[in-house]
């Protein structure tokens, strides 16, 4: 008898709903004549529902899985809980999205939810294989999606873009893993993290972890690695450049700050001095280019990249509190970007021919309630009160000061402050330009609008009683340090 | 642990001496005598019909990639179906549940006609 290993099916069940739902979304689709687009949303947002039940317990279970292979505790379930509400947003923004375009694609969901599958093993992995594989699973589905939108030559270009660097950067990841097992012997964190506390850590394992920090660094889109991100955020469908700019940046940022925090830790000194650099590199690049776009989706593009850049400042920072910080951060990001992609999404239209910034003038005229949403996603995202945008920026900034990097958070200020002329030219656009010719009024569906209602809402909500998110993401870190 | 790397190392140096040894040597010492069929490219014996670098049919692709999927699939299948008998029942369940995920697979790509050549 062979023995079989221990199995725990119970805390891997959210990934393992919405794994069978995607198997369903693909076989139900191809049953259904008409409208498989919508059976295909129904599936994954009741699987996402369900998911968000099954991962409560995850919690407080706090044990290791799958013999080490991944670990169920508050801090895969503080990501978790992200993944399920960036994927339920997105579902619910892409149904008005492939309505508008007029196309019937339910692969379009199977594809998201294998590929937060794979963002969900990616964030609980505690071996580097079992983030590399979580992390192909993950990117392979958004390279798909980004070219899913077919006759688009844009789409394409910016799918095999992201596909050769993506598997590029790939490849970096898996070398730097390759040589810390040559240095060290062991893939697992908890090997490599005794390796690094032994204090006699060679060249080729110091080699590897400055690979495995370009890998992530890619994935988060920090500069110097974040040459793709303008591009593929351009070409992809608007719904997907949002999941792209939340869920694959949270799944990654979770990665790095387990595998940095938990094996890398005691060389924290050799680290954080490249990662300072980046950070600063990535605020200023970031927002510097975000200044002179004229397309909202590349200037998104590149504030996302500026956003990589704050939450590198909680990493810098190296305490528990600006990994909570960074935690509070994404929660915040998730809900104001994806917001901010439905409102580019409404006003997009079919083949998304209004992604100008010219094209929102006199929204506020026109559509109120839209340009009040869109004002307040902005104002999230340049950090101003009361909205969490504020919050998340105060204490990571918070956090890097009580760490000793005035210099740092200066830059940090100062860039932020440089952000708000951009974010603030398209609430100008909306409320003091009139449009030459009047366009069309928007259609609302009730997806949209349930949408752009518990975004705005969360924002809101979570900037003014910040509280009980920030203290469960202190709790969330707690078993990183 | 480097160390035990070194055969490695030599494997790879012994290769690499052969190797180059064999053009060197046979460009050195060989008799030439070229003719207009011994520097025609080789295809299996068979007169070249034209330039290699032709545009393939997509359908190629995906019957490759298919492929892929599936010839993988066989490598999980083999040593299983080896010691299955050790493994019931929990072996087997998993088993079959890997190959009816693949199955969903082979479902979808029969029904959008995938599989058709024409």
């Amino acid at each position: 008898m062979i023995p079989v290993p221990e199995i725990n099916l119970g805390g891997v069940l959210p990934a393992l709903i919405l794994g069978v739902a995607g198997l369903l979304a693909t076989l139900l689709g191809l049953f259904v004549r008409k409208g498989a687009a919508t059976v295909g949303a129904i599936i994954g947002f009741t699987a996402v529902l369900i998911a968000l039940a099954a991962n409560a317990p995850l919690r407080f279970m706090n044990t290791p899985a799958f013999s080490g292979m991944i670990v169920l505790d508050t801090f895969s379930w503080f990501f978790n809980l992200l993944i399920l509400l960036s994927v339920g947003l997105t579902i619910l923004i892409s149904m008005k999205y492939l309505t508008d375009q007029g196309l019937d694609l339910y692969e379009y969901f199977a594809i998201l939810l294998f590929s937060s599958v794979g963002m969900m093993f990616m964030v609980s992995g505690t071996h580097l294989l079992m983030i590399f594989v979580g992390l192909e699973t993950l990117s392979i589905g958004v390279y798909v999606l980004t070219g899913v939108l077919p006759k688009s030559s844009k789409a394409s270009e910016a799918s095999l873009k992201y596909l050769l660097l993506g598997s590029f950067s790939s490849a970096l990841f898996l070398y730097g893993a390759a040589l810390l097992y040559g240095a060290s012997g062991s893939l697992s964190l908890a090997g490599l993290a005794k390796y690094f506390q032994s204090g006699s850590v060679s060249t080729m394992g110091l080699i590897g972890m400055g690979l495995l920090l370009v890998g992530f660094s890619f994935k988060v889109a920090a500069v110097p690695f974040h040459m793709w991100t303008p591009d593929v955020y351009d070409g992809a469908p608007s719904p997907i450049t949002g999941f792209m700019s939340v869920g694959v940046k949270a799944a990654a940022f979770a990665a790095f700050l387990r595998v940095f925090f938990e094996c890398f830790g005691s060389a924290q000194v050799t680290w954080s001095h490249i990662l300072w650099i980046l950070a600063v590199l990535t605020m200023i690049l970031g927002n510097l280019a975000a200044l002179v776009q004229s397309n909202i989706k590349r200037m998104l593009a590149y504030s996302s990249i500026a956003h990589a850049g704050y939450i590198l400042i909680g990493m810098v920072a190296g305490t528990a509190m600006g990994a909570a910080g960074i935690l509070y951060y994404l929660l915040a990001y998730i809900f104001t970007n994806l917001g901010a992609f439905a409102v580019v999404t409404m006003v997009g239209r079919k083949g998304e021919a209004n992604i100008s910034i010219d094209d929102y003038r006199g929204l506020g005229k026109s559509h109120p309630a839209l340009a009040l949403a869109m004002s307040i996603f902005l104002f999230s995202l340049a950090g101003i009160p009361p909205t969490a945008g504020f919050i998340g920026k105060f204490t990571i900034f918070g956090a890097a000061i009580a760490s000793g990097y005035i210099w740092l958070v200066i830059i940090g200020v100062l860039t932020s402050a440089a952000s708000v002329f951009y974010y603030f030219r398209v609430v100008m656009k909306m409320y003091m330009e009139a449009p030459e010719v009047e366009p069309e009024s928007l259609k609302f569906s009730p997806s949209m609008a349930l949408a752009l209602t518990l975004t705005v809402m969360v924002v809101l909500y979570i900037g003014i009683f910040p509280t009980t998110y920030l203290n469960l993401a202190t709790e969330s870190v707690k078993s990183l340090f | 642990m480097i160390e035990s790397y070194v055969p490695i190392l030599v494997t790879f140096l012994v290769a690499t001496f052969i190797g180059s040894a064999i053009i060197v040597l046979s460009t050195v010492l060989a008799k030439r005598n070229p003719t207009p069929i011994k520097l025609m490219p080789y295809e299996c014996g068979m007169d070249p019909i034209g330039g290699a670098r032709q545009r393939f049919s997509v359908r190629f692709f995906i019957i490759g990639m298919l492929f892929i999927v599936f010839d993988i699939e066989l490598i999980f299948l083999f040593p299983w179906a080896k010691i299955f008998n050790q493994l019931i029942p929990f072996g087997f369940i998993e088993m079959l549940l890997f190959v009816l995920v693949l199955l969903v697979g082979l479902v979808y790509v029969w029904k959008k006609g995938a599989l058709e050549w024409e």
